[in-house]
């Protein structure tokens, strides 16, 4: 063949390996109980415990706002907690917080709120009841195409159970707290993401619109927990 | 040359077929013999492009008829669920024909629906969009094809009916397929495109282009390997994944890469093994020969060392 297409025709295959290095499973264990006692008690320096605003077991705070952490990737929850102390996520409430840990407590920490059960995703084919009229609803399973806005399961998980590292679950977290980062994403003062995502997809949602869908997914995250039995006991295992 | 410059329109779904519109591949290698334009151009009316706007998602009718148009929408998204001895692979129709199949320049069912019955060079004899579907879930689903008759089928065929409510028939409609994708400034490049890839697809699609799941099912499809499409698949042709991806990823930021990006990063994507073609006669080479004989197939070809297709 022609170089029509430039291909490498002698062997690369270095290149794909040892991408996954292992994880240290003691040192994460390690690291998982220091960040235990960080969440129920916080730090010498004076980090206040997570407990007090984000619940015993990292359930969150629906009514205040402030989200679960429980089960959510530590890799994400490490990097909001480095983008709280560098200044690139504002809030001031974590910030402060956020600049008390030492770079090892916060990973610490994630890697606890990491190991703790997820909350139970949406019901999977939700779409059949779908009705055009729940605009919130609509948005959140079919996205708004015609202006090229996926639809947030697409991204999040079609249980809104979130997808690895990058995407975090949106099933479990509260009205406020998502609509709170929908605003942030649209104003600046919260990263776009990776790909600066978020920014592009909150820009082109209304004010109207980021209730409508943040709702959506509260109702969701206010399902009776006893439905978690199956995907805590999944989490809790590893 | 002057046959060549023809714009071809897609022959509309992801598996199976010449898919995108593309005059470069075939412009820049005079030497060889012009690959024949995907089939569906043969047969359509070369007037001007037709805008057309599907229904309103939310307008199935509520009778008998729609809830076969809502069977055929549920397999499209859910492919994995609701047709699932047809599947031999992760993904679902709409991982490529976007938004439940409705989006234009993603190959919407409503242009292909349209097209067919066609002549496709493919398989030399003239296609009903059935035989079309069929063709879907043998090459793109990696699976079987559901017999003739088979609900699965008149689901789909119901739905993309539906979806084409007032669409021109014979026509081309705008938005069918991908649109032509300009010719590359410098040839595609596979190290060039293994950085795009990087960047900006491996976020979603993994490091190894093994797509991720959530709750057990796939957020993010597999571009290869053995859950991806398989060799006889459309998409498997560096000029239709060129098109596709400059038009619609990443998702939501279609348009974003630039021409050159596009074509790197599909030729990196198209240069990786994938499930053999169902079509293999025993002989890779000779397989290329009779299937994939055009600069932008990597079937056959040695890449890293590896036979394409040969494992």
């Amino acid at each position: 063949m022609n170089r029509r297409f430039n291909v490498p025709v002698v062997s690369l295959a270095s290149t794909a390996c040892l991408l996954l290095a292992g994880i240290d499973l003691p040192a994460f264990a390690q690291s998982s109980a220091q960040g235990s006692t960080i969440a129920a008690k916080g730090t010498a320096a004076g980090a206040i415990a997570c407990v007090t605003c984000h619940g015993a077991k990292g359930e969150g705070n629906a009514a205040a706002g402030f989200p679960r952490l429980a089960g959510m990737s530590a890799a994400y929850l490490t990097e909001q907690l480095e983008n709280f102390a560098g200044g690139k996520r504002q809030n001031p409430v974590m910030a402060p917080i956020a600049k008390q840990l030492t770079e090892g407590e916060r990973k610490a920490v994630a890697a606890y709120y990491g190991s703790l059960g997820a909350a139970p995703g949406l019901a999977s084919d939700s779409d059949a009841s779908l009705k055009r009229s729940d605009n919130g609803a609509w948005l959140a399973m079919r996205g708004r195409w015609e202006d090229n806005l996926p639809a947030c399961v697409q991204c999040h998980g079609a249980a809104g159970a979130g997808v690895g590292a990058a995407f975090p679950a949106l099933a479990g977290q509260s009205s406020a707290y998502i609509a709170a980062q929908l605003h942030a994403f649209k104003n600046g003062t919260r990263p776009g993401g990776p790909l600066n995502l978020m920014k592009v997809v909150a820009s082109k949602l209304s004010d109207a619109e980021m209730s409508a869908v943040a709702d959506h997914f509260g109702r969701v995250g206010a399902a009776p927990a006893a439905s978690t039995a199956g995907t805590t006991a999944a989490k809790g295992a590893k | 040359m002057k046959a060549i410059s023809v714009v071809v329109v897609s022959a509309a779904l992801a598996g199976g077929g010449m898919i995108a519109s593309d005059a470069i591949g075939q412009a820049k290698v005079p030497a060889k013999p012009v690959p024949e334009p995907a089939a569906p151009a043969e047969s359509l009316n070369p007037a001007k492009p037709v805008r057309f706007t599907p229904p309103a998602a939310d307008s199935i009718p509520n009778d008998d008829f729609g809830k076969m148009v809502r069977k055929g929408e549920q397999i499209f998204v859910n492919t994995q669920v609701h047709a699932k001895k047809y599947v031999g692979n992760s993904l679902n129709c709409v991982n490529c024909h976007l938004d439940a199949g409705r989006k234009a320049n993603a190959s919407p069912l409503w242009g292909a629906y349209v097209a067919y019955p066609a002549y496709r060079s493919k398989n030399k004899h003239v296609n009903t969009f059935a035989e079309r579907l069929q063709g879907c879930f043998r090459f793109s689903m990696n699976g079987k094809a559901p017999p003739t008759g088979d609900e699965t089928l008149v689901a789909l065929e119901t739905y993309a009916y539906w979806l084409s409510t007032g669409a021109p028939v014979r026509e081309k409609v705008e938005g069918r397929g991908y649109p032509t994708l300009a010719k590359p400034a410098a040839t595609p490049d596979y190290a060039r495109g293994q950085k795009i890839y990087a960047q900006s697809c491996a976020l979603c699609h993994g490091a190894n282009g093994e797509g991720q799941m959530s709750a057990g099912r796939t957020a993010f499809p597999p571009l290869w390997g053995p859950k991806s499409f398989n060799w006889g698949a459309g998409m498997h042709d560096i000029k239709n994944a060129a098109a596709f991806i400059k038009a619609n990823m990443p998702l939501g930021l279609g348009g974003t890469l630039s021409d050159q990006e596009a074509w790197d990063v599909a030729t990196f994507m198209d240069s990786q093994e994938r499930p053999q073609d169902p079509r293999f006669s025993g002989s890779v080479a000779e397989t290329r020969k009779k299937y994939h004989d055009e600069p932008s197939s990597m079937y056959g070809m040695t890449v890293n060392g590896h036979v394409l297709g040969g494992r």
